[in-house]
């Protein structure tokens, strides 16, 4: 068995909403290893995005204990928790949040900046080769407002890519997009797990989950489902089955 | 991060929205340029009044008769005769820190010179008394030590004399003219000094040595007063002191009993008048100052609405690992930069601006050092001091709520 990425060990975590408490995840316990392309799915309320928070290191459980590549998140500070995001995790947003006019090469640039370890010249390398990654070195210093909603997504990516994560947390993260670019960013996905990458993919979109390598589904804050698929769909043969755009 | 990438993040916020940062900057422009000028201003307005005052003779000592009693009744100081020629004597041998020292009578009356005629009064002093006013000799020659001692009739002119007497420019070097039928050689003119501060024309005067004064004009054997010059400005105080214990002594006063003279120095007359001035100062950079706190009070303003536009940016650059401390820095810095740059700008504004009121007004500027350091640490403090409100808000954001605003 390859090594555990991820270790959640019965996660609580409850809200105070005035008088009330609001459970919003009541005993969450699954692991994940290397290698995994996990989607996370459930209807509105079911704590996904409460999980994907606690998974992202942006909030930490009421109890329970939640290891990251074998660190232990909730004891850790807020500074600490931004350090461990900064090395270890990337994310992919739905709205692709990058900087307004800002190049693509700064946008995938900034987590290194926030890593004295990196110089501006290896920051540049690295943002160079995360965007040819994601197959934009044409775009390298486009900025934000002159490229597509599927090229500021893949420059999301490859912000997320650049800090070399141990586990990339996508949320949402074709919701904005039209079917033809949902699935060329699926098949990115696909080619990043091929490579080994670790992806976790929050969704409330059940057809994507045929293109992931295991399914999660949450509901009312417990783990509903929890099966291994072991019939991934290529999200390149999807791809290529829409009918060809006119341009 | 480090600096060098805070402040190109700055700069790029900051570029994004040109027109809003510099409405800002012109805040805190207005604010530094007002305050440079008016100091400007004031200092200027203060130097030129000690300029006057030093032309006068800054480290000049006058002697006067006190007012004293006689019988129970006080009488005016020119009716006294408390100081004689001895009195200047022993100053003139004894006082150590004294440069130069002379004795001073006058009268008053009509000078005439053929058909014209003006009134002026005349003073009977030494040579010393030129050097002790700051005086110079346009035209001819100063009377000597001889014409001193032989109480020759000879005088020196100011302008306003010569003008007065001699409307149709002859050279008055040479003419006799007559005051109170006493007739005076005009040997020498005095150049020109114009209005001082209190308004007193300097160059109506008419010098003569004090012993014709004494003799032929006034008939008295005592002195109306004494002008001094210290040897420096810095030591006219303890001229000034010495000069009473001198003085005390001469009179033969016992130890309780009043001075019957009066000792003043110019430095009392200076501070009086650069006081007002500097009252002026601070008022005027009062007004100045409110303004450059209201560009502060933009500064907050705007950041503010920075910060609550930029939320998502927020909320992304923690999820990615920013520190609340990097994001305080972040705005902070961009906040000073709006300052700094909008007090440099504001600097050479201020400094145009006083030049402009030199050119226009012809009234007198002095840029103090001092002020133009003021006004950047003002504005960096200002910038920093704005700035930190909303900087902290940003920091202390949830990147949670941040990342999910509208």
């Amino acid at each position: 068995m390859s090594k555990s990425i991820i270790r959640l060990e019965n996660i609580k975590r409850n809200f105070r909403v005035g008088d009330e408490t609001v459970h919003a995840l009541r005993g969450v316990s699954f692991s994940i290893s290397e290698g995994e392309f996990v989607s996370i799915m459930g209807t509105s309320g079911s704590g996904k995005s409460t999980m994907l928070n606690l998974l992202g290191c942006l909030d930490t459980p009421s109890d329970g204990e939640y290891y990251l590549d074998d660190v232990a998140v909730s004891t850790m500070n807020k500074n600490e928790r931004s350090t461990l995001r900064n090395r270890k995790i990337g994310f992919v947003f739905q709205s692709y949040n990058l900087l307004a006019k800002t190049t693509a090469l700064e946008n995938v640039e900034l987590p290194l900046q926030y890593n004295p370890e990196y110089t501006g010249k290896e920051r540049r390398d690295k943002a160079t080769k995360a965007l040819d990654a994601v197959g934009l070195s044409d775009r390298l210093h486009h900025k934000s407002n002159q490229m597509s909603g599927g090229q500021m997504q893949r420059v999301a990516i490859a912000r997320a890519l650049v800090n070399d994560p141990v586990l990339i947390l996508a949320d949402e993260a074709t919701g904005n997009l039209d079917t033809r670019t949902a699935y060329e960013i699926m098949v990115l996905f696909q080619e990043l797990h091929q490579e080994g990458r670790t992806i976790i993919f929050v969704t409330h979109n059940p057809e994507l989950a045929a293109f992931t390598s295991r399914n999660i589904v949450l509901r009312d804050g417990k783990v509903i489902k929890d099966d291994e698929n072991k019939n991934i769909e290529s999200a390149k043969k999807m791809l290529d089955a829409l009918p060809k755009q006119e341009d | 991060m480090n600096i060098g990438n805070l402040i190109k993040i700055s700069l790029r916020a900051l570029s994004n929205n040109k027109m809003r940062a510099f409405l800002t900057m012109l805040g805190i422009i207005i604010g530094v340029a007002s305050v440079i000028t008016m100091l400007a201003i004031g200092q200027g307005s203060k130097k030129s009044i000690q300029s006057q005052i030093s032309e006068m003779g800054s480290n000049m000592i006058m002697i006067q008769p006190g007012a004293g009693m006689n019988g129970g009744v006080r009488t005016s100081s020119d009716n006294q005769q408390s100081l004689k020629m001895e009195d200047y004597i022993s100053l003139r041998d004894k006082a150590t820190y004294i440069a130069a020292c002379s004795p001073s009578v006058s009268s008053g009356g009509q000078f005439i010179y053929g058909g014209n005629n003006y009134p002026a009064s005349i003073s009977g002093v030494t040579p010393e008394y030129l050097t002790i006013r700051k005086l110079n000799i346009d035209d001819g020659n100063v009377f000597s030590r001889q014409q001193v001692a032989a109480a020759a009739k000879v005088c020196l002119v100011g302008k306003t004399i010569t003008k007065n007497l001699f409307p149709n420019g002859e050279n008055p070097i040479g003419k006799v003219i007559r005051f109170n039928k006493i007739p005076f050689t005009i040997i020498g003119t005095i150049k020109e000094k114009g209005f001082n501060t209190m308004g007193m024309d300097q160059d109506n005067i008419v010098l003569a040595p004090y012993t014709t004064i004494q003799k032929r004009v006034l008939a008295i054997t005592y002195i109306q007063g004494l002008y001094a010059s210290a040897l420096s400005e810095a030591v006219t105080d303890k001229a000034t002191v010495e000069i009473e214990t001198i003085l005390r002594e001469n009179h033969k006063l016992k130890a309780n009993d009043d001075d019957d003279f009066n000792v003043r120095s110019q430095k009392e007359l200076s501070s009086m008048l650069t006081s007002t001035t500097d009252i002026l100062t601070i008022l005027l950079a009062c007004i100045a100052g409110i303004s450059l706190l209201v560009g502060g009070i933009g500064i907050m303003n705007i950041m503010y609405v920075s910060v609550t536009e930029r939320t998502r940016e927020i909320g992304l650059r923690m999820a990615i690992g920013a520190k609340g401390r990097d994001i305080l820095a972040q705005f902070m810095i961009e906040a000073i930069i709006i300052s700094f740059t909008g007090g440099i700008i504001g600097v050479l504004f201020g400094m145009g601006a006083s030049f402009l009121v030199k050119l226009a007004i012809s009234w007198p500027i002095s840029i103090q050092p001092y002020s133009v350091i003021l006004s950047f640490v003002v504005c960096t403090v200002i910038g920093v001091f704005f700035g930190w409100y909303p900087a902290k808000k940003a920091a202390q954001m949830d990147p949670i709520e941040a990342l999910r605003y509208e």
